[in-house]
């Protein structure tokens, strides 16, 4: 799958993207496939607090739980509740199947291109 | 296979309780408001229906079992006969001391072996199974931390390579867990444990050797580094195979331990458990043991509790026919017949792992401990051979797969323990038959992505299983 190149990402494969003042958050299709098929999925409640830097939900598989880290700090305006029941849209749709949505965004992290993205997977593997 | 809901015809029946030789009373309770659903079997049939279910298992009886980290080793029949014997199991948590003294003394003599053999000042045998004594002794260490008026103390440092349960134990006992990375082989990053602990250490919690079977060589600058800051040391008795009888985690500077009775000390585990988990410690955490161990006095053996106990973790004294078994194990074998099985299990493992080493990638190419893990994120990548397959094309040739996928730091994980038990013979086996695997795998990849092909279960829809277990029979 070819990685968007309207989306910002973390080194910690969560995408960014922006729309408008909120902060849409998901999990990238190298980290799906690192993971396999997702069980479960653990996210915030709208209203809460997150942290640039720090886990604000994990996603469990059928090997192991893994914390998803925030790209930014902000408040929770919208969690993906479809996700909860279907898990398994993220391994079908990476950058479809968001997590949540980010508003009064205050801090960032420092966030790749497509491009950089690219290359840092390609590191990784 | 049927169930046993799915065997038999109404009425059909067997009598293995005698007559009723007491008066019949109707109990005053409500009525049952539909029909019970009890099979209704003959013995023929009763038999034969879990024999079917005992052939569709495999355990250390059936074959090679090289769950990494699991140390299913054999277990000694001379164990279950002791264990069977009526004094043991004739008697009563509550019967007076003075007429179940010879129990008194199997659980003092084996806290007095544990104690030896872990390097510890004492021991309480009550809790049922590894995680439970990774409970009692993270409780330990918060009782010991509030005594002393420490209570800032919250935090327990888990390196990334541990097994699951330590982290989780310890946010049960109420502690906040901070993660600490492993360096490139496997072992603790000094540097980073430096900058990880401070006056808000409660402990560390460490298995050594580490998970990916090698022994950490830095262990007495961990140990020093996390008493420096105040904090104590827990040991993780997960691994203690590999070094028993040769070094003790009471002289790499750990203060409090636990003990798997069912991996280290040959007792069953898994399915046909129960566990054990004994938990040692310094005189430090003495005052703070859970209640009822067993003492030795003047007059004979005794039970005595601890003033500032956390209380109880289990009832009684644990779970004693385990305890019963382990001292025979450790009774039979003494104290060289310990060092010398600590010693085949490393063999085995260097063993297996350089016979290997052609056809499988090792994660760390060094000296392992007990056990060695493979990866096969190469494969994965060259013939899109995974880690599952080679566990699944296994199952064909009748022997239990690996670990897989843990520990976590290693990509697309096999991790090998074959224990002291195992033979030559058997071990050669099985490496051939990896071997076979691994040619057939780059041959004809379909065919390994496809295993098994010769049980009765191939691959069932895990995350189905995950999601939606059905755990009951439904009845129409």
């Amino acid at each position: 799958m070819s990685t968007p190149t309207e989306l910002k990402y973390s080194k910690t494969h969560e995408w960014v993207k922006e729309e408008g003042d909120v902060m849409v958050i998901g999990l990238t299709d190298f980290a799906q496939n690192e993971l396999g098929d997702l069980v479960f999925v653990n996210l915030p409640e709208e209203g809460d607090e997150v942290e640039a830097g720090e886990a604000f939900g994990d996603v469990e598989s059928v090997k192991a739980v893994s914390d998803v880290i925030s790209p930014v700090s902000g408040e929770v305006c919208a969690i993906n509740e479809d996700l909860l029941d279907n898990p398994a849209a993220i391994n079908e749709d990476a950058y479809g199947a968001w997590l949540i949505k980010v508003k009064n965004v205050s801090d960032s992290e420092e966030l790749m291109d497509a491009s950089e993205y690219d290359k840092f997977c390609e590191s990784e593997k | 296979m049927e169930l046993i809901f799915e065997l038999g015809q109404e009425g059909r029946g067997l009598d293995l309780l005698p007559a009723c030789d007491v008066e019949k009373v109707v109990l005053q309770a409500p009525k049952r408001e539909k029909k019970m659903h009890l099979p209704h079997v003959s013995e023929t049939e009763l038999s034969r229906h879990y024999s079917r279910l005992e052939k569709r298992t495999h355990g250390v009886n059936d074959g090679f079992y090289p769950l990494g980290s699991c140390t299913m080793k054999y277990n000694p029949k001379v164990n279950e006969e002791m264990a069977a014997l009526p004094g043991f199991t004739n008697v009563h948590p509550l019967a007076p001391v003075e007429s179940v003294q010879g129990c008194l003394e199997v659980l003092y003599t084996l806290q007095e072996d544990l104690k030896e053999i872990a390097g510890m000042d004492h021991f309480t045998l009550q809790p049922a199974a590894g995680a439970h004594g990774e409970f009692t002794g993270l409780l330990l260490i918060k009782a010991y931390h509030k005594a002393n008026g420490d209570e800032k103390r919250t935090k327990i440092i888990v390196p990334d390579s541990a097994h699951g349960t330590n982290p989780a134990s310890a946010a049960m006992a109420g502690f906040d867990i901070v993660n600490i990375p492993s360096g490139e082989d496997g072992c603790v990053d000094v540097e980073a444990l430096k900058k990880a602990v401070g006056e808000d250490t409660a402990g560390l919690m460490l298995t050594n050797p580490n998970t990916v079977g090698i022994f950490d060589k830095n262990i007495l600058e961990i140990t020093e580094i996390i008493h420096k800051s105040g904090g104590l040391c827990y040991y993780d008795g997960a691994n203690l195979n590999a070094i028993m009888g040769q070094c003790r985690p009471g002289d790499m500077g750990f203060d409090v331990v636990h003990l798997n009775l069912h991996k280290t000390f040959s007792t069953p585990h898994g399915g046909g458990g129960p566990g054990s988990g004994p938990v040692g410690c310094k005189d430090l955490l003495a005052p703070f043991l859970p209640g009822c161990y067993a003492v030795k006095t003047e007059e004979g053996f005794e039970y005595e509790a601890c003033e500032e106990s956390i209380g109880s973790m289990r009832s009684f004294a644990g779970n004693f026919l385990v305890i019963v078994k382990a001292l025979t194990y450790i009774t039979t074998l003494g104290a060289e017949g310990i060092k010398e099985a600590s010693q085949n299990a490393v063999l085995n493992a260097n063993y297996m792992r350089v016979k290997l080493a052609d056809a499988y990638d090792m994660a760390y190419d060094v000296t392992c401990m007990h056990e060695f893990v493979m990866t096969l994120e190469k494969k994965k990548k060259e013939i899109d051979i995974t880690a599952m397959d080679i566990a699944k094309a296994m199952l064909d040739y009748g022997i239990h797969p690996p670990t897989m996928y843990f520990p976590l730091i290693v990509h697309e994980a096999l991790m090998v323990e074959p224990t002291e038990t195992e033979t030559k013979e058997e071990m050669d086996h099985v490496i051939a038959v990896l071997h076979e695997i691994m040619e057939k795998a780059k041959k004809d990849p379909e065919y390994i992505k496809h295993s098994p092909h010769h049980t009765v279960i191939g691959r069932p829809d895990e995350v189905k299983a995950a999601r939606t277990p059905v755990v009951a029979y439904t009845f129409e």
